[in-house]
């Protein structure tokens, strides 16, 4: 029983030092079944966190079939061979506990935040849909008909909806995997039959396919015993062959427009590819931290240049991956611009301002004590994601799905300390020379 | 990001449809949670006014600060002031400009941001525990000496202008503000955007006026968390901000009676949902009926396991997200509903939502339905103290309501006690559709006829 953890010495964040970080004791195993296994004991409040995160997401899905992933995995919460319909949140609920599912480019996740008598209900739960889900034409149809629900709220009945995560990637990518709506098409979402899900489940959803995480108030041992009484006994089935999705980067700019008919001011969006980030972890983190540099907080230089000089935008935000998190998705994956104009400003005006901005990083480096003052802020807000059980769940789940490296989630403060200013300012000058990939949005509702 | 679960943070609470139980048996039981221990809160006042929470948490080496100030005022003027000063108070210090605070800040591994509401101007942040010290330093000097400089102030003002014509285009907001306006009349809650002509013609001098008047420490309540002693952290604030000062300010005033009246649409023509939202009154988390009325909210659509979700989300397939809640402000409470559907159900939709707010007004929910809720509402309550980020934002929200920490231990207990009858009586106030008022966001010229034969619709 592991129950004393010792985080990193609180370093200053004066210029120069190491970067506090996080010790969580992490045990990974591996059932005969193929199933990865993460336990990570930590009791300092009598919570636990379970997920299960699985080697599939939209990227996957079969071409005629947009959405399906996203469909499938509202399915899941449909019931399963102990567990009866729409049964599985209330379970959870009951026993005092959050729950939710969500779908990514590479990957399907699943989870629970729950008062820590609660784990062994929670690992049935997960095993138990893992084993046998139990889907019918009607559980079909009612979750056709919410997805259909979810894609109006967030996407056709707002103004912005899906911009940019659905509408960049057509512009930026060429192949089906990555440039299609992962939400889905509506006519395509209705055709999704059963022996689709079955297809889907039996492809993709093999223990060997997936990693179960357990963060927490946990007896190890006792955790173990249980992993092994629920998941144990589930038949391994073969394990899909990773699908690589590579494209080249374009050499020459790639330019779309859409009109938002809701949209009340124009908005822009720019795609720049970005090293793999498994092959190539270190050069992958100064793009980190180049988006920090650029648009994290007053102090940053789109910030200062966009918002509180031109006043062209309202706000700008840069990011790596679809959904913003660096770590959970595999080659490609854009580093996104995204900027909401001002009424007066135009789209070329604004790229004009942050290519002279991204070349005079290029040219002239970071101010003095800019990468450290960075780096103190992304190390901080690593802690504080990893001082929640379930935060530290998913980031561990992540690493080890995509690099066998759950460890990271204690070791990317040391890993980002060394990256130098000469690597950030080559990140910028890389964003200059590729071809970029803009969506100008513009305002159909503008006043 | 596509969820299951369109509240994945903090999901309301929630019931099951009559008898939903656990198959017994098969499934493994839950035991008990020993409950943490209670947090150590040391509280001071400083002679100023301020108050100070401070806990000792070491599961990382951070700090979390929470300072909230009173700021309850009347008027559009005062409300369009109080959203420029929110968005400039860090712009200028006498020590240091905009960029210069954040480029403080960051180092610090910091962070700080600022918002302001009906009842109070909010400053949240965070940063490495060692950092304690010059963090209350930068917010000492915007506390005590903003400077609110002339073209950051015009900057901004003509941000929040472009921000709000943007927010004005969500339906959801659109939503929000016709329900406030219907819930609280002629009272200064009954806007939650400022009027974007009075913002645009806020000066400089207005906002320093306020400033001065306003941010005060006479009432206001300093929270923090982390791995910090009491003994150092009270040293740090009084050397900080023992020299800033104030008056105290008047609290809103009282909420007027809710009105009832027609069903309200607001026309979007062409819209693909209709937003569906009711509203009503509430009990204040202190009353002695609050527990009882939590569960009746939580059972009828406070978590994803109500009867509202069952029904018109996994039964009927009308929306993704139905859900209540009971929101307290400083000055009253309100119930309220939400739901976005399909334009074409929004009749059906409407009089599923007033047959689950019926069915519970008028008959007592089934025990597991009781224990499902209860037990959720107790769960919750414990994961979100269990970070540092989280005890502090719930110890600030407990202090603001004037509640103490022991509300994590007495709560629990007081919903230990609530009946199925309780909750029956507690539904028969907050849920019962003659007591509510409806707003409706969507296609008037589709959804008018079936909207209209479930009650009398406002005149467009």
């Amino acid at each position: 029983m592991s129950s004393s953890r010792e985080p990193g010495p609180a370093g200053s964040a004066a210029v120069g030092s190491a970067l506090p970080a996080s010790s969580y004791p992490i045990e990974r195993t591996r059932l005969d079944n193929g199933l990865r296994v993460l336990l990570a004991p930590d009791r300092t409040a009598p919570v636990v966190a379970v997920s299960v995160h699985y080697d599939v997401g939209f990227r996957s899905e079969p071409e005629g079939r947009t959405g399906f992933a996203h469909l499938f995995e509202h399915l899941m919460f449909q019931g399963s061979a102990n567990v009866g319909k729409a049964e599985h949140p209330k379970h959870v609920q009951a026993a005092g506990g959050i729950f939710n599912g969500s779908t990514h480019p590479d990957h399907t996740d699943y989870f629970e935040l729950l008062p820590s008598g609660a784990l062994e209900l929670a690992l049935f739960l997960e095993a138990d849909r893992m084993r046998a889900p139990k889907i019918t034409r009607q559980n079909l149809d009612n979750q056709i008909a919410v997805v259909q629900e979810e894609i109006r709220v967030n996407v056709l009945n707002r103004p912005y909806g899906g911009f940019p995560w659905i509408k960049l990637p057509p512009v930026a990518f060429d192949t089906f995997p990555n440039a299609h709506n992962g939400y889905g098409d509506f006519s395509e979402l209705a055709a999704a039959s059963l022996e689709d899900a079955e297809d889907f489940f039996d492809k993709y959803y093999a223990p060997g396919n997936a990693v179960l995480t357990v963060a927490g108030d946990i007896d190890p041992a006792e955790t173990s015993a249980f992993i092994e009484r629920y998941f144990g006994d589930i038949p391994a089935r073969a394990v899909p062959p990773r699908a690589g999705f590579t494209e080249p980067v374009p050499t020459a700019e790639r330019r779309a427009t859409i009109t938002d008919p809701l949209a009340p001011r124009a908005a822009l969006a720019v795609g720049y590819r970005v090293p793999d980030p498994i092959a190539d972890l270190h050069g992958f983190l100064a793009y980190y931290l180049l988006t920090e540099v650029l648009s994290d907080g007053d102090a940053s230089r789109l910030e200062r240049r966009l918002v509180q000089k031109d006043r062209s935008v309202l706000g700008i935000s840069t990011y790596l991956g679809t959904f913003g998190n660096p770590f959970e998705q595999r080659d490609p994956l854009l580093l996104t611009l995204d900027a909401r104009q001002s009424e007066d400003a135009s789209a070329d005006a604004v790229l004009a301002a942050v290519d002279e901005e991204l070349s005079r990083l290029a040219n002239d480096g970071l101010a003095a004590g800019e990468l450290e003052r960075v780096q103190a802020r992304v190390g901080s807000a690593l802690l504080r994601e990893a001082d929640d059980a379930l935060g530290r769940a998913m980031a561990m789940a992540v690493h080890e799905l995509h690099r066998g490296r759950p460890e990271l989630v204690n070791e990317l403060p040391a890993e980002l300390s060394t990256v130098t200013e000469a690597a950030i300012a080559a990140a910028a000058g890389s964003l200059l020379t590729q071809g970029r990939s803009v969506l100008e949005l513009h305002a159909g509702a503008a006043s | 990001m596509s969820s299951t679960n369109p509240t994945p943070a903090r999901p309301p609470a929630a019931a099951t449809t009559a008898g939903a139980a656990p198959a017994v048996g098969v499934l493994p039981a839950v035991r008990p949670t020993e409950p943490a221990e209670l947090p150590a809160v040391t509280d001071r006042t400083l002679d100023n006014g301020l108050r100070v929470l401070v806990v000792e948490r070491s599961s990382v080496p951070l700090v979390e600060v929470r300072l909230r100030i009173p700021f309850a005022g009347l008027g559009a003027d005062h409300h369009a002031r109080a959203e420029v000063l929110a968005e400039t108070l860090f712009t200028g210090s006498p020590r240091l400009d905009r960029v210069g605070l954040a480029t403080e800040v960051q180092r610090l591994g910091g962070a700080l941001s600022t918002g302001v509401d009906n009842d109070r101007l909010a400053v949240v942040g965070s940063a490495f525990a060692v950092n304690l010290e010059p963090l209350l330093e930068i917010m000492a000097d915007v506390l005590l000496g903003a400077t609110y400089p002339d073209d950051e102030v015009a900057g901004e003002r003509e941000r929040i202008v472009e921000d709000t014509a943007v927010a004005r285009s969500q339906p959801t907001v659109i939503a929000r503000e016709a329900l406030l306006a219907r819930l609280f009349g002629d009272h200064p809650y009954a806007t939650g955007i400022a009027d974007p002509d009075i913002v645009g013609a806020v000066q400089p001098g207005h906002v320093r006026a306020l400033h001065a008047e306003r941010v005060s420490p006479a009432g206001a309540i300093l929270t923090l968390v982390g791995d910090i002693t009491p003994e150092r952290a009270l040293a740090a604030v009084s050397a900080a901000l023992g020299g800033w000062s104030g008056q105290a300010a008047r609290p809103a005033p009282p909420l007027p009676p809710l009105g009832l009246g027609p069903i309200i649409i607001v026309d979007r023509p062409g819209a693909v949902q209709t937003n569906i939202r009711l509203g009503g009154a509430a009990l204040a988390r202190s009353a002695p009926g609050a527990p009882a009325q939590r569960l009746a909210s939580t059972i009828f659509g406070g978590y994803f396991s109500s009867r509202l979700v069952d029904n018109i989300r996994e039964d009927k397939g009308y929306t993704y997200s139905p859900r209540s809640s009971i929101d307290h402000y400083q000055v009253g409470s309100r119930f309220t509903v939400a739901a976005d559907v399909a334009t074409e159900v929004t009749g059906p939709a409407l009089v599923e939502i007033r047959y689950e707010l019926g069915r519970l007004a008028v008959l007592a929910p089934s025990q597991a339905e009781l224990d499902a809720a209860r037990q959720y509402a107790v769960g919750t309550l414990a994961l979100g103290s269990a970070t540092a980020a989280g005890l502090a934002s719930t110890l600030s929200a407990l202090a603001g309501a004037g509640l103490g920490v022991e509300y994590l231990r007495d709560h629990p207990r007081a919903l230990a006690e609530v009946t199925v009858d309780d909750v029956q009586a507690a539904a028969a106030e907050l849920l019962a559709p003659t007591g509510l008022v409806t707003v409706l966001v969507g296609d008037r010229a589709k959804i008018l006829r079936a909207v209209g034969s479930l009650g009398p619709v406002a005149e467009s």
